[in-house]
């Protein structure tokens, strides 16, 4: 039953399918939408995909069209980062929206332009970069993005250049009148020698459903450095989708942060390519979960080339019926000797109804290399409840001091004061750390 | 101050405490000792709210509340300490703020105004001197990486700043040398008065050369089988704890 109805979601979202609709990358488009045929939505039986039931959810709970409702917001100060100096880019409802995006950096640190805008003037980047590796032959909702995406951005920054001033990416669907459906890109070309930082933030308003897949390429070069954080903070009835892809050349070096709290159904695939020597790879993700949300983060950290170091950390808290879902693959190829890739995923479970379910992977088919991984699942420790208890300690605040002592350690790493402040006030707020 | 009465309480399916009786008046200070597995820490445990053991009769009055049906933090606000024998580590927990969360709590249950930061870190300076602690201890997650005669001395600390009417001393001198033994005594002396009392738990009667006691009973098979004055202790230290036991068996 389920595979002819995935067939059939599968049929209806390729027949919504009309090249006439848009204006760039018809041939991209049509190729994706190839992959897509292919590939198929996938069933509780796709490996991938199998604790993650996103096809049941989009037969259900959407209609496919491909229009979006328009949106009435007139301010975007609620969904801002508190003393955030940054540059913002706003999409709502999968439109670039003008009138709430604003660029402080100056234009010889960094062009930013709308994929629209990129492919009539920036050929060059586009046909090196774009859609090169975002994965679409290989996941059926990158595919679905690459066919059907709406809107998106292309940020190049030179070689030596430091972009003190974050780029702060802003995703809100305002689902007031009906439902969204909304694609959405980045590219982002980071020169040799240069440094950048880059905020996503996701957001719903409004009652009806939405559904948000984004892909993002990003491509760090030589010596070039990254500094990453996604939010992940939906209160809406929102199923996402997300697929990042980011390479690094020599030398280069990324720090990632994913942090979710809400949300329905959240699947972020991450990967990160490192094709180049001497690179150093951070990528933590703290999930804090709760109601019936669920977060599935696949991540994949692909060592191509020799004497580079990755270091993954993902730690979950998961509360109410939540669910989450972990899986980590390590890919350490033959040429890539000397490589230390080290993956850790710790979980805590603070009632019956909440599940995760954790599964490394590691290929490795280098012989001097440093690899390690280690998952652990538990509850909270109950010798240290009972000594914070002891000191007078109300079990309520003993237990938000523990969770977010587990949580709160990852955050300490942050190099931007108000970013990490906002990770922090987030964090104490869902775990009710209010003292 | 605290009363107990016939009190019985096992763990799992192991009686350990078969009828306990004691009284402990403002001002006093007890030592229970006993050989191992005599009952010394369940009895403590057991008057701090550890759930595992299950109280099976008897009762115990703390300043005419009944101390058995209080949470863990209930007893800990209306005025009973535990030094523990083995203070947890926990990573992540700063010392400082979780002694300023559980003052501050403490203080609310009283009907006292919650200290701000300044009038905290005040009475901190004030409560370190008196124990002998650095600030660069406090300064770290709460008992990590710790040496044994550090972790009591936070505990002795934890206890000068919460004000205990009750303080019980479990095994506190297990694992220490004779130095931290001395500051840690010293601490505990300082903080005695006449309204507040101290239950020390011990196996040896060195700690007692230096927290003098008023009364010291000992404890065997679940019950209080002697209880004399600090002569008691030494009588004890010198003969062992056998003729105790051959005393329980001829009666």
């Amino acid at each position: 039953m389920s595979t002819v109805m995935n067939k059939n979601l599968t049929q209806e979202i390729i027949e919504s399918f009309s090249a006439d609709t848009y204006t760039e990358a018809n041939d991209l488009r049509k190729q994706a939408i190839g992959y897509l045929e292919t590939l198929g939505l996938p069933t509780n039986k796709s490996e991938e995909y199998r604790f993650t039931p996103i096809t049941k959810h989009l037969e259900k709970n959407f209609k496919w069209e491909n229009k979006n409702p328009q949106s009435s917001i007139n301010s975007i100060d609620d969904y801002l980062i508190p003393e955030l100096d940054a540059n913002i880019l706003v999409f709502i409802n999968g439109s670039f929206s003008q009138k709430f995006s604003k660029i402080i950096s100056p234009k010889d640190q960094l062009s930013i332009k709308t994929l629209a805008e990129a492919f009539q003037s920036e050929s060059t980047t586009i046909s090196s970069y774009f859609d090169k590796v975002g994965r679409s032959q290989n996941d059926p909702f990158a595919a679905m993005n690459s066919a059907f995406w709406q809107e998106g951005v292309c940020i190049n920054i030179p070689d030596k250049t430091i972009v003190e001033k974050p780029i702060f990416l802003l995703h809100i669907n305002d689902t007031t009148l009906s439902q969204v459906i909304a694609h959405t890109r980045l590219l982002l070309i980071i020169g040799q020698q240069s440094e950048a930082s880059i905020i996503e933030k996701f957001e719903t308003t409004g009652g009806e459903a939405s559904f948000h897949t984004f892909i993002e390429e990003i491509l760090v070069s030589e010596s070039a450095s990254l500094n990453y954080y996604k939010i992940q903070n939906d209160k809406g009835a929102v199923c996402q989708v997300t697929n990042s892809a980011i390479q690094q050349l020599s030398g280069s070096k990324v720090s990632a942060f994913t942090l979710t709290l809400n949300g329905q159904l959240i699947r972020n695939n991450f990967s990160i390519t490192i094709d180049g020597e001497h690179c150093e790879s951070h990528f933590n993700g703290l999930y804090l979960l709760k109601g019936k949300t669920l977060v599935d983060n696949h991540t994949v950290v692909d060592h191509k080339k020799p004497n580079s170091q990755s270091n993954e950390l993902y730690k979950g808290i998961m509360d109410g019926n939540s669910k989450g879902v972990f899986n980590g693959k390590i890919f350490v190829r033959p040429h890539a000797q000397k490589t230390n890739a080290f993956q850790s995923n710790r979980n805590i479970l603070i009632c019956d109804d909440a599940t995760i379910n954790t599964k490394p992977q590691l290929e490795i088919w280098a012989d001097d290399v440093k690899c390690s991984h280690g998952c652990t699942t538990g509850q909270l420790d109950e010798e240290a409840l009972f000594y914070l208890q002891s000191r007078g300690i109300s079990k309520q605040s003993a237990q938000a001091m523990l969770l977010y002592a587990f949580a709160a350690d990852v955050v300490a790493t942050i190099p931007h004061g108000s970013i990490k402040n906002y990770f922090d006030l987030l964090i104490s707020e869902r775990l009710q750390k209010n003292f | 101050m605290l009363e107990i009465k016939n009190l019985q309480a096992r763990i799992e399916e192991k009686e350990i405490l078969k009828g306990i009786n004691l009284t402990v008046n403002a001002g006093e200070v007890h030592a229970i000792m006993g050989p191992n597995g005599s009952g010394k820490s369940t009895l403590a445990s057991v008057l701090s709210g550890r759930e595992e053991y299950e109280v099976t009769g008897g009762e115990v009055t703390f300043l005419g509340k009944d101390l058995l049906a209080l949470d863990p933090e209930v007893r800990a606000r209306e005025g009973i300490f535990m030094a523990f024998q083995y203070p947890v580590e926990i990573p992540g927990v700063n010392t400082i703020n979780f002694m300023k969360t559980a003052l501050n709590q403490i203080r609310v249950h009283r009907g006292q105004q919650p200290l701000d930061a300044v009038s905290f870190l005040g009475l901190m300076k004030e409560k370190m001197k008196l124990v002998e602690i650095e600030q660069s201890l406090l300064s770290r997650s709460l008992n990590e990486g710790f040496s044994g005669g550090e972790k009591k001395r936070n505990e002795i600390f934890q206890m000068a700043m919460l004000e205990p009417k009750l303080a019980i001393l479990d095994e506190t001198d297990s694992g220490l040398d004779i130095d931290a033994l001395r500051i840690v005594a010293n601490g505990v002396n300082k903080l005695r008065s006449k309204n507040n009392a101290t239950i020390v738990v011990t196996h040896y009667q060195r700690l007692l050369d230096y927290i003098v006691p008023d009364f010291v009973h000992v404890l065997y098979k679940g019950r209080i089988v002697k209880s004399g004055t600090k002569d008691l202790a030494l009588e004890l230290e010198a003969k062992g704890y056998d003729w105790i036991k051959n005393e329980v068996a001829v009666a």
